[in-house]
């Protein structure tokens, strides 16, 4: 859906290197995880227990302070085409499986609301946390309206995909990228993952795959748009994404607005308790 | 956070493994072609799992909410009450709002991840970021506070009047900037009440400046407190009722589970505090009249900060409105 553009919207700077993104294309996902561990390896990003979730063969769950690629398995229901409704519904099921990100938002709210600076667009304009700086007020954590950057709970501080940002410095493809045996994830100019995006969708829709959609491609959406963006198979929110995201600082102007009558309010309450008699006795 | 005895939810009920929503409007999506029949068993999220992370924030937060917002009020009291003449309820006020302002620093920092990197929040000054204005904003206020207060124990008065003007002016901005803080996140319960949550905050802040000052103050001079007392508990009732009934879906929180007992709790201390407050030219009333003011201040912001990790919990109150607003498009 369309929203209106945010009122204080900062300008994306055009200048430097143009803009890098992720287009992760789920439809050729296989499930390998060889994201997850190209990622774990290159950032150096600590294990965080080993368990198994009863979640299909995920067992690392939801993007966190230490998974900063999630791969989701889902096992769906079959999608009866026309006429052989009845005849598929005990037919197996559709296996899906996609490799979620940090968005790296158009207007960020982790970024909008961190009160150090920490967090940061680089010259891709994509969204990095600067560990020198971050305090662990953890105010990004519940700002994110996807969940993805979270505090490190031995360290303090927070944590999430930088995207590379130091390979990208060496003209390196990020880790996960690379390792991506299908090309399910791909990397390089948004604009140039968007066009190939379209025509892959058109192609997947073509080929009668029922539900497949891209997520995030719109620079019109409640993020502004997204610096990963998908290529899904079903419906956002059973992948564990929200349907439509909006960044919270949209609604900022309003909320000091209100903030401010609040505050007025309070200075009337003051000054009515000492109308008539505040000097009486 | 994949290990299973650290659970994502924060305090509360744990989500829904699946949520069955028989009511929600079928997209078609997973139907597909020509099934626009809706399917009972389309999940609202992964495994159940919530899509917002919980608040990594602990008890010091809302701590820190009622100490601020008590110093805050209290501040705008007494500055009124210095201005009126009235020096004993402006001398008790003034040293209740030191008190709160230095607990508030401490508060804080212990709150951090990394507490020896407090001052990092100074090398900047964002707009966008309620928690970056609001330490500027104690950053100010703290120290015209407990200077004011100095004022009073040291005997400097020329820097307590000081103090207490620039403390006075800045009050009642401590108490509702806090509201902004939690209600600029995506969490629903917090989020969605930005429009009411800042009365609900000036109001108890209020409250229970007005309850702390007529404990700390002789009856015959506790006028002003009193009524401002009455004023703010009225205040604090009727925006959180207001907030309530306008939240829909994602008041759920508040209307049910752990953060609603609290809810209930703050405002029955509240409103037996402010009857109590009616009769409290009598020291018997006036001190109980206070403290239930206070606790039930307390209790409010308690109360919002639970409701706010029980919704991000949630993942239907998440997805649930923004499919809605999908499907009308």
């Amino acid at each position: 859906m369309r929203h209106p553009p945010r009122p204080e919207a900062p300008p994306v700077t055009a200048a430097g290197p143009t803009r890098m993104g992720f287009f992760t294309d789920t439809s050729v996902c296989i499930g390998c995880k060889a994201c997850e561990v190209a990622c774990k390896e290159w950032n150096d990003v600590p294990e965080d227990g080993l368990d198994f979730l009863a979640t299909s063969y995920d067992n690392t769950g939801a993007l966190g302070a230490d998974t900063w690629r999630h791969v989701a398995f889902l096992e769906r229901p079959p999608v009866p085409t026309a006429g052989e409704r009845e005849a598929a519904k005990d037919s197996g099921i559709r296996w899906l499986m996609s490799s979620d990100v940090c968005k790296h938002c158009t207007h960020a709210a982790c970024l909008d609301v961190c009160p150090t600076g920490a967090l940061f667009r680089t010259e891709f304009e994509t969204v990095v946390v600067q560990q020198d700086i971050c305090n662990g007020c953890g105010y990004c954590v519940p700002a994110c309206p996807f969940g993805v950057i979270d505090q490190r709970k031995a360290d303090g501080r927070v944590w999430k995909c930088t995207l590379c940002y130091d390979r990208l410095r060496s003209d390196m493809v990020p880790a996960c990228a690379k390792a991506c045996p299908t090309e399910s994830i791909q990397f390089g100019p948004l604009d140039e993952l968007r066009t190939r995006a379209a025509g892959r969708l058109a192609l997947v829709k073509e080929a009668g795959v029922p539900g497949a959609h891209l997520y995030g491609d719109d620079d019109t959406d409640g993020v502004g748009g997204f610096g990963a963006f998908f290529l899904l198979l079903d419906r956002p929110e059973v992948y564990g994404l929200p349907p439509d995201p909006v960044v919270t600082t949209r609604d900022l102007p309003a909320m000091w607005r209100s903030a401010g009558a609040a505050a007025a309010a309070l200075v009337g309450a003051v000054a009515v308790a000492f109308l008539s008699g505040g000097r009486r006795r | 956070m994949t290990s299973v005895d650290d659970p994502q939810p924060g305090p509360g009920a744990p989500p829904p493994t699946t949520t069955h929503d028989a009511n929600a409007p079928s997209s078609g999506w997973a139907a597909g072609a020509g099934g626009r029949k809706g399917r009972r068993d389309e999940p609202t999220s992964y495994y159940g799992r919530p899509i917002l992370k919980a608040p990594v924030w602990k008890h010091y937060i809302p701590l820190y909410f009622f100490a601020g917002g008590l110093a805050g009020a209290s501040s705008t009291l007494a500055l009124a009450a210095q201005l009126a003449g009235n020096d004993r309820l402006a001398r008790s006020a003034r040293l209740v709002s030191m008190a709160g302002a230095a607990a508030s620093g401490p508060l804080l920092i212990a709150d951090l991840g990394r507490p020896e990197r407090f001052v990092n929040m100074l090398r900047v000054a964002k707009p966008t970021s309620p928690m970056s204005m609001g330490t500027w904003l104690l950053s100010a206020f703290a120290p015209s506070s407990i200077a004011a207060g100095a004022g009073d124990l040291t005997g400097l008065p020329r820097l307590g009047r000081l103090g207490g003007a620039a403390a006075g002016v800045l009050g009642p901005g401590m108490t509702t900037y806090t509201a902004v803080l939690v209600s600029d996140t995506a969490i629903p319960a917090w989020h969605d009440a930005h429009r009411q949550l800042p009365f609900v905050f000036a109001g108890s802040s209020a409250a229970a400046a007005g309850g702390v000052a007529m404990v700390c103050t002789p009856p015959a001079s506790a006028r002003p407190a009193r009524r401002l007392a009455l004023v703010g508990a009225c205040l604090e009732l009727g925006a959180s009722r207001m907030m309530e009934d306008r939240l829909g879906q994602a008041g759920e929180p508040y209307r049910s589970g752990k953060a609603s007992r609290l809810v209930k709790a703050a405002k029955v201390s509240t409103a037996a505090g402010a009857v109590l407050a009616l009769a409290g030219r009598r020291r018997a009333a006036a001190v109980p009249a206070g403290v239930l003011l206070a606790a039930g201040s307390l209790l409010t912001r308690l109360a919002v900060f639970r409701a706010g990790f029980e919704s991000a919990a949630d993942p239907s109150a998440t997805v649930g409105p923004q499919r809605q607003r999908v499907d009308r498009h």
